[in-house]
């Protein structure tokens, strides 16, 4: 165990395993952040759709042969992300099983393209990284992490400016409407928002991650906090926190990245549903 | 002074109008009772009232000073479910949002309306209680005082007192009869005909034959005393 601690010193020197960890938290916190939010909608899986609508994207600008494939995903996934959220409430298909479709069509139709148009020689490869993510958490640049904190900081901050009208548009949407809160406006916010997020966290840490942080914080806060904002604190921190242990321990350990995340917020999911019960037990 | 004024509304969906031809106004400090069988279109008439929904045709003008979010609204049913974290402050304190202005945070006044409407339903004990874990009598007064806090000129009532037992439903009619005294417009939707006549000054009745127009004028007409002969036989 010493020994292994001694290994973790030695990595935390790495700019790399920096980059990786400040990345990681901050994806974590973003992601933990429209969480709640999410889940209340009836958008768990979102993350999961829109990472799989990025990977049919790039699957086309890989294809067409696009240097910067941003270009067409972000632009792309932003589209998605809000025809999705914009359904609501009078949509004829629920939000969830609109997502659903959307996100096996597109990973089927990019898995296809990539089969049709090879342009790497490990298609399989490129889809396994879609899901559980690649190394590149890893082997990332200055300024990528650049990158990443400047968005972070304009995702956190949209969410602090808006943080009352998402909560009254969340809990009754006709109530916000009727007393002219642009409920269209905020939901569009919402939906750019976490496509952002999930185009920057897709490529670092696979869609299987964006949705354990989208989900297990805001559910473990919720067994436990009643109210909107101890839930959304609680989670971001419960987010951030089992970011920041699960690359920890797949540093010391050499295990991938995301499932030791994903492991580690759901333990602490089991522990919050038994706190929660004792607790509402003991009340009632 | 008149707040609303509605001409030929004709209210529906995509698949077909509802109600045609349907005009009615109400003046400030009006109690307006709106009654009618299931399904005739009351809660629709009330969305479009809202601008949640536009008529097919016909218009909806407020009067002058009355803006679009000068109105509060409870809702029939609130869709919030059962898990949703929110205690019965932020519930009531987001009534306090409204299109009017742009603040990021709530400030002093919010906060201090918000306080006191809490107080005038009778909801201090509860305050930090989560809103899903209260009775559905509770939850109603917390909604209640959300839309005061957006408004003291003019309320929609969307069937306030369904699922209320006979002792809260009184009180809850007391606590609307209250704030209509105050001067707050109130318009309700209602299948209680005897508590319309008795605390609103004024009925329509939509579904099949429409009427609108006072209390007496409403127990003079048709509809009025097929209410009446019922009354007569209990
Ligand atoms: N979203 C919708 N799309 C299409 N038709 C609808 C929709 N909502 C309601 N309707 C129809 O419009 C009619 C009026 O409905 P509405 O809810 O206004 O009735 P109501 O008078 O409020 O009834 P209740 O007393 O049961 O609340 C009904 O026939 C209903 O089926
Ligand atoms: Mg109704």
């Amino acid at each position: 165990m010493t020994d292994a601690f001694l290994k973790l010193g030695q990595y935390l020197a790495f700019p790399f395993v920096q980059y990786a960890l400040i990345v990681g938290v901050l994806i974590a916190l973003c992601s933990s952040l429209l969480g709640v939010t999410l889940v209340l909608k009836r958008f768990s899986f979102i993350g999961d759709g829109l990472s799989h609508v990025a990977f049919g994207a790039m699957s086309v600008a890989a294809v067409v042969g696009l240097t910067n494939e941003m270009f067409i995903v972000m632009p792309v996934t932003i589209v998605c992300a809000v025809l999705l959220l914009r359904t609501g409430q009078h949509a004829k298909m629920k939000g969830d099983a609109s997502v659903a479709l959307i996100s096996v069509f597109a990973l089927a139709f990019g898995y296809l393209l990539m089969n049709l148009f090879p342009t790497s020689s490990n298609v399989s490869a490129d889809v396994c990284g879609t899901l559980f993510g690649s190394t590149s958490v890893l082997t990332l640049t200055a300024a990528e992490v650049w990158v990443s904190v400047g968005l972070s900081v304009v995702t956190v901050t949209v969410f602090a400016v808006f943080y009352n009208r998402i909560f009254a548009v969340t809990f009754d949407e006709n109530f916000a409407k009727a007393t002219g809160i642009r409920t269209e406006l905020y939901n569009l916010i919402i939906a750019v928002v976490i496509a952002v997020v999930i185009v920057l966290a897709m490529n670092l840490v696979g869609s299987l991650l964006i949705s354990a942080l989208i989900i297990f914080p805001a559910l473990s806060a919720m067994r436990v906090f009643k109210s909107f904002l101890s839930v959304t604190i609680c989670s971001a921190i419960l987010s951030v926190g089992t970011a920041l242990l699960g690359l920890l321990a797949s540093i010391m350990f050499g295990t991938p990245v995301g499932p030791t995340i994903v492991v580690a917020q759901a333990a602490l999911f089991l522990i919050f549903w038994i706190v929660g019960l004792v607790h509402g037990g003991v009340k009632q | 002074m008149e707040q609303l004024r509605c001409e030929n509304l004709t209210l529906g969906y995509e698949n077909g109008a509802i109600l045609k031809n349907l005009s009615f106004s109400v003046k400030e400090g009006d109690y307006l009772a709106i009654v009618g069988e299931n399904g005739s279109g009351k809660s629709t008439l009330m969305k479009t009232v809202l601008g949640l929904m536009k008529p097919l045709a016909g218009k909806i003008e407020r009067g002058e000073g009355l803006n679009r979010w000068d109105i509060g609204y409870l809702p029939q049913q609130t869709i919030v479910q059962r898990d949703f974290p929110a205690s019965v402050w932020e519930v009531v304190l987001s009534g306090t949002l409204s299109g009017e202005k742009f603040h990021p945070f709530y400030t002093r006044s919010d906060r201090k309306t918000a306080s006191e409407n809490i107080e005038k339903m009778g909801l201090e004990a509860l305050k930090n209680r989560s809103y899903r874990e209260l009775s559905g009598g509770q939850q109603q007064r917390v909604l209640l005082a959300r839309a005061l806090c957006a408004t003291r000129k003019i309320i929609l009532l969307d069937e306030p007192v369904t699922g209320l037992d006979p002792k809260v439903t009184l009180e809850m009619y007391e606590l609307i009869q209250s704030l209509n005294k105050e001067g707050v417009t109130i318009i309700m939707i209602s299948h209680d005909v005897t508590a319309a006549v008795r605390y609103a000054n004024k009925i329509l009745h939509i579904g099949g034959h429409v009427f609108f127009g006072s209390v007496k004028e409403y127990l003079a007409s048709a509809e009025g005393k097929l209410f009446t002969a019922k009354e007569a036989r209990k």
